[in-house]
């Protein structure tokens, strides 16, 4: 029997090796530490997402009820202090409404560009640690119209959003081996923040982790209780073992 | 109850039903771990309709709610989340199942003399899932969904003369669009599934028509015993119900492993790109279908563009299925199973299999230069494989095969 789950699953899982994708990182990047099970963490980071993030971006295939209950927030708490957002038509939104914000998409596109994309399912289309790393790498860049440039999307036509608790920083440069052009190995504090260093990468964290939630809620429900499905079937499989031996053993 | 069952027989051959295909179909009692495929496949088939017609239910086919509608099932829809999964999860499951019952037909021989039907019924089966899963995939409408249906479609306009007006039917629109995927979503939920059906009663009748094939490659019904049973047949009801009960639950373990901590198995089984809605002014970086598509999409790109059009690639990739369904004509050894063929014939599977595997992994890489100098060497083994089958069954040497089944 052993071998034959063996045989599955060698049949099954090589698959999933297929789609790691190599391709080393830059020198500034940071892996973040996700962990969706860390309520405070998650709440701390919807905070950030709130203040920060739903002035512009949305999250529109999620409901402010969900969030609440999933992070474990009372409903008041929820919309005396995060829900701030209105409907266009100047109402406020409730604990029952989709956490989407009253800003037009022309209205994006005239300021920045290109209008402020949803970050509903941004953590699973680009990864919590792209997000996280995007965010870090905002730097001083005198020529572009936001002031800012990123090292992580260059050209990126969002401003420096957190400026006020990263403070401003510019990049340092290495050759490259090959010894045309540069490029960014790391990035030194020009101006401070209100937060320092350490404090700002723990808030990204939290904040990337709330983003994690945000791209897929039922991540906390499935891991929750696959385990015992896994475990039934465990046992089910031992019971149909033994009736299957049971009714052959007549069979020679 | 005795009663009402003779009530019913009098009117519908219940009874008769039940012993001509489970309490009194004969089986060979040699199945082995190949065999639990189909009954696995049978399994997949019920789970992607009954979670189908529970998405249904929430799903909104069209270019404007699509998308939304999908992510209302994975967040306001109690256990929609579950449901889902279970139907991307059964959409892969599918065909490792059914990739594994067609291996386990090579291996055994199972599509010769007189099995051919229940072999070409099984390759429309499966012709008919890529299909269904083509079809399904654009639902999402995810910008993968898009661009690998515009990508796809636009295989059909290829075709010399008739091509860009035949895309054109099949999409409803210059591009791909709303018009396509309320089509797709027609044939998805009520034309394929009636014909899958359909083909799988045909198959099912073929096969118990003349007896399954076993490991051994040997013709039960050739031992009869006194009362006209074959001996080494045991009726499918009870021993292969509960046999592949246990199968079942395996499989099953497999299967919640994926659904529950690893749904997207690694952007195989759903892409990154799909958690973007359909956009046609931003393309993907890379295009790629579905694993399950891209050991053909392999051999697809591997052929270079004729004057112009990749026409002859997509010939290509038509033949290397096409190829499939002449199997029973093209293996002409006597014997059946790979047991008692020459070790040849073992090689010769057991690269074709490597090579279908290294084709589908190629297939979902970007095509660098020498990844398709590699496809292109394993499309020409691809195609070698049935010249070499159909070689070794004339040249080669056989064992004896066993009057009775083995253990």
């Amino acid at each position: 029997m052993l071998k034959r789950i063996a045989l599955i699953l060698t049949v099954c899982f090589p698959l999933a090796a297929f789609a790691s994708e190599g391709g080393g990182h830059p020198p500034y990047w940071e892996q973040p530490h996700v962990n969706v099970n860390d309520k405070a963490s998650l709440q701390r980071g919807a905070r950030m997402f709130a203040n920060y993030c739903m002035g512009c971006h949305q999250a529109r295939y999620q409901r402010w009820m969900h969030t609440a209950e999933d992070l474990g927030l009372p409903e008041k708490v929820v919309e005396d202090n995060l829900i701030w957002t209105t409907q266009p038509g100047g109402k406020r939104d409730t604990i029952g409404s989709l956490m989407t914000n009253a800003m037009p998409a022309s209205f994006g596109v005239q300021s920045f560009g290109k209008a402020p994309p949803d970050l509903t399912l941004k953590a699973r289309e680009r990864g919590p640690a792209w997000i996280y790393n995007y965010l870090r790498t905002f730097y001083v860049q005198e020529s572009s119209p936001t002031g800012v440039d990123n090292a992580v999307l260059p050209g990126a036509s969002m401003p420096h959003v957190l400026w006020s608790l990263q403070g401003w920083q510019r990049p340092v440069y290495e050759e490259n081996p090959n010894g045309e052009g540069q490029h960014i190995v790391d990035f030194e504090l020009v101006k401070k923040g209100s937060m320092s260093p350490e404090e700002y990468d723990r808030a990204l964290g939290d904040l990337v982790n709330f983003m994690a939630y945000l791209g897929e809620p039922a991540q906390l429900d499935r891991t929750a209780i696959g385990g015992w499905v896994i475990l039934f079937l465990l046992v089910f499989v031992v019971f149909a073992y033994f009736l299957k031996k049971e009714y052959w053993k007549d069979v020679h | 109850m005795g009663k009402l069952l003779t009530w019913v027989d009098d009117r519908f051959p219940l009874t008769k039903m039940m012993r001509e295909h489970l309490t009194e179909y004969y089986a060979p009692k040699n199945f082995n771990f190949w065999y639990y495929f189909g009954s696995l496949a049978l399994l997949v088939l019920v789970m992607q309709i009954v979670t189908g017609i529970f998405l249904t239910m929430y799903y909104q086919p069209s270019a404007d709610r699509a998308f939304e509608s999908v992510q209302f099932i994975m967040r306001d829809v109690d256990w929609g989340w579950l449901i889902r999964y279970m139907h991307t999860t059964g959409a892969s499951m599918f065909f490792i199942v059914v990739y594994m019952h067609m291996f386990r037909g090579l291996l055994y021989g199972s599509y010769k003399k007189p099995r051919e039907l229940i072999w070409i019924f099984g390759m429309l089966i499966f012709l008919a899932l890529m299909a269904e899963a083509f079809m399904g995939y654009l639902l999402p409408w995810g910008n993968m969904s898009f661009w690998g249906a515009q990508v796809i479609i636009s295989l059909f306009s290829t075709i010399p003369y008739v091509g860009g007006d035949l895309a054109q039917w099949i999409r409803g629109d210059y591009v791909v669009s709303g018009a396509t995927l309320n089509r797709f979503f027609a044939l998805h939920v009520i034309a394929m599934p009636l014909i899958l059906l359909a083909l799988i009663v045909a198959h099912i009748l073929a096969l118990h028509e003349v007896g399954s094939n076993n490991p051994d490659g040997v013709e039960i019904k050739k031992n009869k015993d006194e009362r006209g049973l074959p001996k080494d047949g045991i009726p499918f009801h009870p021993y292969y119900t509960v046999k592949d009960l246990f199968g079942v639950g395996v499989f099953l373990i497999v299967f919640s492993l994926i659904v529950f901590y690893i749904p997207t198995m690694g952007d195989l089984f759903l892409e990154a790109p799909n958690f973007v809605p359909a956009d046609p002014l931003a393309t993907p970086p890379h295009i790629a279908p579905v694993w399950y598509f891209t050991p053909f999409y392999s051999i697809l790109r591997s052929v270079p563009s004729i004057g112009g059009t990749a026409f002859p690639g997509v010939v290509a990739m038509f033949m290397s299925i096409v190829l499939l369904f002449f199997l029973p004509w093209i293996d002409r050894s006597m014997v059946r199973s790979t047991r008692y063929r020459s070790v040849w014939h073992k090689v010769l599977l057991i690269a074709f299999a490597v090579v279908f595997v290294c084709l589908g992994y190629l297939g979902t890489q970007p095509p660098t230069p020498t990844a398709k100098t590699v496809a292109q060497c394993l499309s020409v083994a691809y195609f070698a494989f049935f010249i070499g089958l159909y070689l070794l069954g004339r040249f080669e040497k056989t064992k004896p095969v066993p009057e009775r089944v083995t253990h």
